[in-house]
């Protein structure tokens, strides 16, 4: 893994999902992994290989749904969000 | 940034099995699941190259030394997440009953306080105000 952006296809598309995280953490990990065994289409940012100004506007853009900063943070359509390795929330959250 | 770094196994091994006697002799325990707790020793020494220091893995680094030093790891907070949840925040530690099988892994609230409230933000306010 060395992409800092990107997409995954997938034919659960219903959502746009975005995934934010970490390129070193094994829960982002679990939970990209997660999101591909499910084939859920989504997007992905890790913000640990961003730089500048690229990170910190992907820093506000989690920072919006978790004041915490942590990671994974996994937005859906835009009006939820699953903060950490939940598979239960987030097979709620995207109606799997 | 730095999305290149490649941490040679053998380096991934030193440090696991130098934590992994550390931790023993500490009265800690690594997680048991290997593959795991690899990933995060290889995550330490990515860390390492990009910083200088070996920030937690599963925690965004500033790379500045002094704000980041509650979560240079062990981080400040391994011994009261150990205690609350059976493991630290990225469970490279984790409790006795989480290792004898007593307790599930589950993921772990954060519990460093946000940006802007974190004890160096409130130190550097107080010089502001002073």
């Amino acid at each position: 893994m060395s992409e800092a952006r990107g997409s995954i296809s997938g034919h659960r598309n219903e959502h746009h999902t975005v995934f934010y995280g970490l390129s070193t953490c094994i829960w982002c990990k679990r939970t990209r992994q997660f999101l591909e065994d499910q084939s859920v289409e989504f997007d992905f940012v890790y913000v640990d290989l961003l730089e500048g100004q690229e990170r910190e506007e992907a820093i506000e853009q989690v920072r919006c749904w978790n004041s915490a900063v942590s990671f994974p943070t996994v937005v859906v359509s835009d009006n939820q969000c699953v903060v950490g390795y939940k598979p239960e929330k987030l097979e709620e959250a995207l109606g799997l | 940034m730095s999305a290149d770094i490649v941490i040679p196994p053998e380096k991934v091994d030193a440090l696991y099995e130098t934590l992994k006697r550390w931790a023993e002799s500490t009265g800690y325990n690594l997680n048991p699941d290997e593959e795991f707790t690899r990933g995060l020793v290889e995550g330490l020494l990515i860390n390492r190259q990009r910083y200088g220091y070996q920030s937690c893995p599963c925690r965004l680094a500033s790379g500045d030394k002094q704000k980041d030093k509650d979560i240079i790891c062990p981080c400040d907070y391994r011994d009261p997440d150990l205690e609350e949840w059976g493991a630290c925040y990225c469970a490279l530690y984790v409790s006795d009953e989480v290792l004898r099988g007593e307790r599930e892994l589950q993921y772990i609230p954060e519990r460093r306080p946000p940006e802007g409230r974190r004890s160096w933000d409130k130190s550097a306010q107080r010089e502001q105000r002073n």
